[in-house]
């Protein structure tokens, strides 16, 4: 063990509910819609994955009532904005708004207790004790889960004829439209599939990284999977690379604090939010980038009767 | 349907919200009656009810130019939180020494702090084209921890045995209050700074109807193609939407705690910044509606208190009410985008 070791695992354990998170919100965005309600559908499915653990369900039954609460956010999003073509950014805020008023509202009797049932720490035998790479084989379930979530979203986006459907209705909502494609139904299971992707996240938050619930929890997490996703210009394997970044800048803040550097540990705290916009600017700087990488429809509405 | 929609989401919010208080086992007349109504029914509620609505109105003003011309600023709670440290720096610094000339110093420097952490954003979105959404949101986080650092490190009041506030702001410092003036309203913490927002709604009128430059936002927010053919600057656009919501943000940071918080602690503001966005929605851009909506918003703040001591019920209720409303605005508004027609189906069966 070297002395570095507890600051990659620090890292890796904050990258991984970012990497759920972004996974979901970059499949919504390849289809070409823009959902900002990422915090909210965290802080849902994380109270959800905290209340099922509080009353005796085990963490199968956490994760699947955490998934379940995401994709029930994600449907209310899905209706108002593919549905009642509601404007995508001010209804990505009204959940966010909704998700942790709901979320602070129902969760009131579980502030301050333990979660009694939490995912622990696998090690592989051998593997986890190297050096420096040594923390990526120890991860709980849902931390090798998200290497494979990694691999599986790839695969389907690049490799598939669904995933081509995808992006095409991403790129070109009328051309996908004019070929046959159901263009609505595609955004709605792409939408859904970012609610339990962010459920997975806010799981993970309240059942394996702080193991306990509070208002709130997410702390603003969900909008810096949003900004990952930009920084990795919609490619799944980048969103990792991204997120094990801003895991390694949460982590570099513990670490200096548990090394007894004197610095506040709010200014600290501040860390990753600036370690986003600093991100968000180095990727966004060159616009015709940013164009050629972002679906070009996104955000946009479609109507069918245009 | 371009005023009635507002009207309906509020009507399906209180309704939606009665079957919350039913299925929680409450009678839902008489809670949202408890709620909503009986705080109003005197003078010091109807004051506090303005108290509230004031902070929210002069916010949403600021945050209607930018989303008029589509710049989508949803960090003004950081900007208010960056006004209220600009001036509670020179209050409790100044106070015993600058006289009658601390609260105008206060409410400049306030204006300054919002001008600045709004041009941050503005001048990432112009020039490096960040989104303007993500940098606004993050920048609020750091705010928000650059305010407990403050008071809990250099700025916290000595005597506070650790707790986290400065040292009470002195009179010099505070907006007056409007009882010594208004005989009537005797006991109620309205002060003055309550004009200040009564004088933005037609100032914001008069600059988004009658001059060049809001003409200027409003095209480039509602047809941006034409904008660019007549050759107006994108980037100024962006500078303009954004520094006038940070200036309103900081000036309504001011008014806060120079006016019913007296100093700065770590739990000053209940998402004034926030909530001032689905403010600006709901009041339609439009500074009337806006004041309008302020109001509303203010009272589903004061139910929250209320059902909090009343009904023992968390005051995260005012948020579900917030973010069902906002929800439910969204839906009306295919009410106003499309006519809804009913039409008979015609099945495959007639055809056949």
């Amino acid at each position: 063990m070297d002395r570095y070791d507890p600051l990659i695992a620090s890292g890796i354990a904050a990258a991984i509910p970012l990497v759920y998170a972004a996974l979901g919100e970059l499949v919504a965005e390849r289809a070409g819609v823009l959902n900002l309600g990422v915090e909210g559908m965290m802080l849902v499915g994380a109270l959800a994955a905290f209340a099922t653990v509080a009353v005796g369900g085990g963490l199968t039954l956490a994760l699947g009532a955490a998934m379940l609460a995401g994709v029930a956010a994600a449907l209310a999003f899905a209706v108002l904005t593919l549905t009642l073509q509601a404007n995508q950014v001010a209804a990505g805020l009204a959940l966010t708004i909704l998700g942790t008023g709901v979320s602070a509202f129902l969760g009131r009797g579980y502030v301050g207790f333990r979660a009694p049932a939490t995912f622990e720490d696998l090690p592989i035998p051998g593997l986890s004790g190297l050096p420096v790479i040594g923390p990526l084989f120890s991860l709980n379930l849902l931390g090798y889960a998200a290497i494979a979530m990694l691999a599986l979203t790839s695969w389907f986006l690049f490799r598939t004829r669904a995933g081509l459907a995808l992006r095409a209705v991403g790129e070109s909502p009328a051309v996908a439209h004019a070929l046959g494609l159901r263009v609505t139904r595609i955004r709605y299971a792409a939408v859904l599939f970012g609610g339990a992707m962010a459920g997975v996240a806010g799981c993970y938050y309240a059942v394996a990284q702080f193991k306990m619930w509070q208002e709130g929890l997410t702390a603003g997490n969900g909008w810096i999977a949003l900004a990952l996703v930009v920084f990795a210009a919609w490619r799944p394997w980048r969103t990792a690379l991204g997120a094990l970044l801003f895991g390694g800048v949460t982590g570099f803040g513990l670490y200096l604090q548990a090394a007894g550097v004197h610095v506040s540990p709010f200014l600290l705290g501040s860390l990753p939010y600036l370690a986003t916009i600093a991100a968000l600017v180095a990727v966004s700087a060159s616009p015709q980038l940013l164009r050629r990488h972002a679906p070009a429809s996104l955000g946009r509405p479609f109507f069918a009767g245009d | 349907m371009l005023w009635s929609s507002p009207l309906i989401a509020v009507a399906l919010t209180f309704a939606l919200g009665a079957a919350v208080f039913a299925a929680m086992g409450q009678p839902p007349l008489a809670a949202l009656h408890a709620l909503f109504v009986s705080p109003l029914t005197d003078m010091n509620g109807v004051a506090e009810l303005l108290l509230k609505a004031s902070p929210l109105c002069l916010i949403a003003l600021g945050l209607a130019v930018g989303f008029r011309s589509n710049i989508w600023n949803i960090g003004a709670e950081g900007q208010m939180y960056i006004g209220a440290v600009f001036a509670t720096g020179l209050a409790i610094h100044f106070q015993a020494r600058w006289g009658g000339w601390m609260l105008p110093a206060m409410i400049l420097a306030g204006i300054a702090g919002g001008l600045a952490w709004a041009a941050i954003v503005a001048a990432l979105r112009a020039h490096l084209h960040a989104s303007e959404i993500l940098v606004s949101l993050m920048l609020t986080y750091v705010a928000a921890l650059i305010v407990k650092y403050l008071v809990f490190g250099p700025w916290q009041d000595p005597a506070a045995n650790n707790f986290p506030f400065t040292v009470s702001f002195e009179d010099n410092a505070l907006f007056s209050p409007l009882m010594n003036y208004v005989a009537a309203l005797e006991g109620t913490r309205l002060n003055t700074s309550l004009l200040l927002t009564l004088a933005a709604i037609p100032l914001t009128w008069v600059f988004m109807k009658l001059s060049f430059t809001g003409f200027q936002l409003r095209v480039a927010g509602d047809a941006p193609a034409a904008a660019r053919y007549a050759g107006h600057s994108e980037k100024r656009a962006i500078w303009i939407a954004l520094l006038i919501s940070g200036a309103a943000a900081g000036l309504a940071g001011v008014t806060e705690v120079a006016g019913p918080i007296g100093q700065l602690n770590d739990r000053w503001t209940p998402g004034y910044g926030f909530t001032a966005i689905i403010v600006a929605a709901l009041g339609r851009l439009h500074p009337v509606g806006i004041a309008v909506a302020a109001l509303l918003m203010a009272l589903l703040y004061i139910g929250g208190e209320t059902a909090q001591v009343a009904l023992q019920l968390p005051r995260a209720i005012s948020y579900v009410f917030q973010g069902l409303l906002l929800m439910a605005l969204l839906a009306c508004e295919v009410l106003v985008h499309f006519r809804v027609q009913w039409t008979a189906t015609t099945r495959s069966s007639q055809a056949a």
